[in-house]
């Protein structure tokens, strides 16, 4: 083994910042951290040296310009591992609304001069440009997901991440079922856990911010939610949310807007 | 002998309770729904409250009825006080040679008493005993929260519009793996006693025996119990029911269940007698070490059926047919009883509204509906 501590560096892409604060809200914790690793570039915490060679680069954002169609390709060169956090990275974010619109018309309509201003007519994921190794889904992501994907590097384990429905982590915690008690319409039987069910424990229907589980059953679901009340217009907002990029809600989402407009 | 409780006894069996050194849990609402936790007084339960059940529907509804149990059941009643959802099992630490020590977990709290369990939770408790305390396959955490429990059964005077008890044999009236029994009657309710330590309890509260009239009003309350049930599992939850699950593989229910079940396993959660979990380490960040624990999982994940690099069940029909041709057929095989007690919860929490009575009348050919005779036409 190598006696130098491993390197890792925190790279912004088009994002809120939001999800690098999960290193932040680490606390003792990233003290501790900081023991095993050097942090060599994390510009929200104070070192900025974006093309040092790391062993684990941790990746924040969308591909949105140009400029970071570019910079992505040399991150990936610099770096052993890369690892992408929260909805924008994973699955291109919020701002992915966009691929359903007409960029250029937008552009127009909201800048004085869009001519000067360089972006790319879709926002995607990070893995739609390079090789991820290893994928946090959220909205933000959270910090013991972070923590752990990093001491399992440090212990030489591969990550792992469950891609369950957020219902079992609701059940194990002992929250009540909003959508059977209260019929309010609920994301958990589609969304990936990882959140600790943070809005079923507040009493509030989940919305997805974690992006599909694995094996979704989107139609039986939309079908459901149609019972409770809901139109395919707010069913397929539910979809089309913050990973409307994702490809199971995507597919969904573009299913039940297009029945919307048939009817 | 039978002896009377009366409701204004509750909060001496409670203080009686704590001086023994337990902790006492019992039903309360909570978020629109009936939650067993900790118990400081009699006030706390579920005074006039009525549970509605349908097929992925839970409502409360307040009468002005002095009862304290006229309701069916919450999402959870024992398990998760014995098969903990989430339970640390050992810790793992490098020490200064360099030699990885383990160090074993066991619970430390004081013992539970739980008072309000049902008869369906008691016979999903005698399952779960069959899996984790088997011969030498002990599960010692789950030993040890078995060991430190006080049980308080209450018999159902009330059915839930998914219980189906009656078809499964496993209530309205609990017969076993009490302390006390419970069932309600005016004023208070009648008590029969399960174990030395239950009577001593009794000896204790100084309880007067129940009249004739109290004993026959618990018959009668549990029988209504049972005549309110609409729903039966086909083929009264028999061998034969098994052997036809397992003659019909390839039916085409299974496949149609699929296009509506979310995978989501809401049913295996709520489930008395579901037992899959699943292992974790996580480091800790402190030292060179790590956890090692035990959670709920499900046979609607990804992960159970995870074995050398791929996934065995990897469609929502492979993984709905595995839970029931498990829960309904091969656990006979396994502990020589069916894995369903009859609570209704799966049909009731399923966010869908499956019901899995219904799925087994398809499958078997048999009516999952109550009629007069109260019995399938197998059953004469």
């Amino acid at each position: 083994m190598e006696s130098r501590k491993p390197r890792i560096a925190i790279h912004k892409f088009t994002s809120c910042d939001g999800c690098q604060l999960a290193f932040l809200h680490l606390g003792e914790d990233l003290l501790e951290l900081s023991e095993k690793v050097d942090i060599v570039h994390f510009v929200e915490m104070g070192p900025i040296n974006p093309l040092a060679k790391v062993d684990v680069a941790y990746i924040e954002g969308s591909i949105s310009t140009p400029d970071e169609k570019e910079r992505i390709q040399h991150i990936r060169a610099n770096s052993r591992y890369v690892i992408t956090i929260g909805a924008c990275a994973t699955s291109g974010g919020i701002q992915a609304l966009r691929n359903f619109a007409n960029t250029k018309e937008w552009m127009k309509a909201i800048y004085a001069t869009p001519d000067t201003i360089a972006t790319l007519e879709t926002s995607t994921a990070i893995s739609a440009h390079i090789k991820v190794d290893f994928e946090i889904y959220g909205c933000p992501v959270n910090s013991q997901q972070i923590l752990a994907s990093l001491l399992s590097l440090l212990h030489q384990t591969t990550p792992t991440a469950s891609r369950d429905k957020v219902c079992l982590e609701c059940k194990r915690l002992g929250y009540a079922c909003v959508m059977v008690t209260k019929g309010e319409p609920c994301m958990g039987p589609v969304t990936q856990t990882g959140c600790g069910a943070l809005c079923p424990s507040l009493g509030r229907g989940c919305y997805a911010c974690y992006g599909p589980a694995e094996n979704t059953n989107t139609t039986s679901f939309a079908k459901w939610l149609s019972s409770l009340g809901l139109s395919d217009e707010e069913i397929a907002r539910r979809f089309l949310f913050i990973q409307n990029n994702a490809p199971a809600f995507k597919e969904e989402g573009i299913k039940l807007k297009g029945k919307n407009k048939h009817d | 002998m039978l002896y009377f409780l009366a409701y204004e006894q509750i909060n001496d069996l409670l203080n009686a309770l704590r001086t023994l050194g337990y902790t006492c849990m019992g039903p309360q609402v909570q978020d629109g729904t009936i939650v067993f936790d900790e118990l400081n007084h009699a006030a706390q339960l579920p005074w006039g409250v009525h549970d509605m059940q349908k097929p992925g529907y839970y409502r409360l509804q307040q009468s002005e009825k002095k009862e304290a149990f006229a309701w069916a059941n919450g999402p959870q009643a024992i398990k998760p006080l014995l098969f903990k959802p989430k339970e640390s099992l050992w810790r793992v630490q490098k020490n200064d040679d360099g030699k990885l020590i383990f160090k074993e977990i066991m619970p430390d709290h004081k013992p539970v008493a739980l008072i309000g369990a049902r008869s369906c939770d008691l016979a999903a408790m005698a399952i779960q005993d069959k899996t984790l305390l088997k011969d030498k396959f002990i599960d010692k955490q789950y030993q040890w929260h078995r060991e430190h429990l006080f049980v308080i059964a209450v018999n159902c005077s009330y059915s839930g519009g998914n219980c189906f008890c009656v078809s499964t044999q496993t209530g309205p009236k609990a017969t076993s793996g009490y302390d006390l029994a419970l069932t309600e009657v005016d004023k208070g309710f009648v008590v029969d006693i399960g174990s030395d330590k239950g009577r001593n309890l009794i000896t204790t509260l100084k309880c007067i025996p129940a009249t004739e009239t109290n004993s026959r009003q618990a018959d009668t309350r549990t029988a209504q119990a049972a005549s309110m049930q609409t729903k039966r599992m086909p083929k009264n939850n028999s061998r034969e029911l098994r052997n036809i699950l397992m003659n019909h593989l390839d039916h085409p229910r299974w496949h149609e269940v699929a296009e509506r079940c979310l995978s989501c396993g809401n049913c295996t959660a709520v489930c008395p007698t579901c037992f899959c979990h699943h292992q974790t380490e996580t480091p800790v960040a402190q030292g060179d070490g790590s956890v090692h624990a035990r959670e709920w999982d499900s046979c609607f994940t990804q992960g159970h059926s995870y074995i050398h690099g791929q996934v065995v069940r990897d469609t929502t029909e492979k993984r709905y047919k595995q839970w029931l041709t498990h829960k309904l057929g091969t656990w006979w095989d396994q502990f020589d009883t069916s894995g369903c007690v009859g609570c209704g919860r799966c049909v009731t929490w399923c966010p869908v509204g499956i019901d899995l009575t219904e799925e087994m009348a398809a499958i078997a050919g048999e009516s999952n509906v109550v009629t007069d005779k109260k019995k399938g036409p197998h059953d004469d």
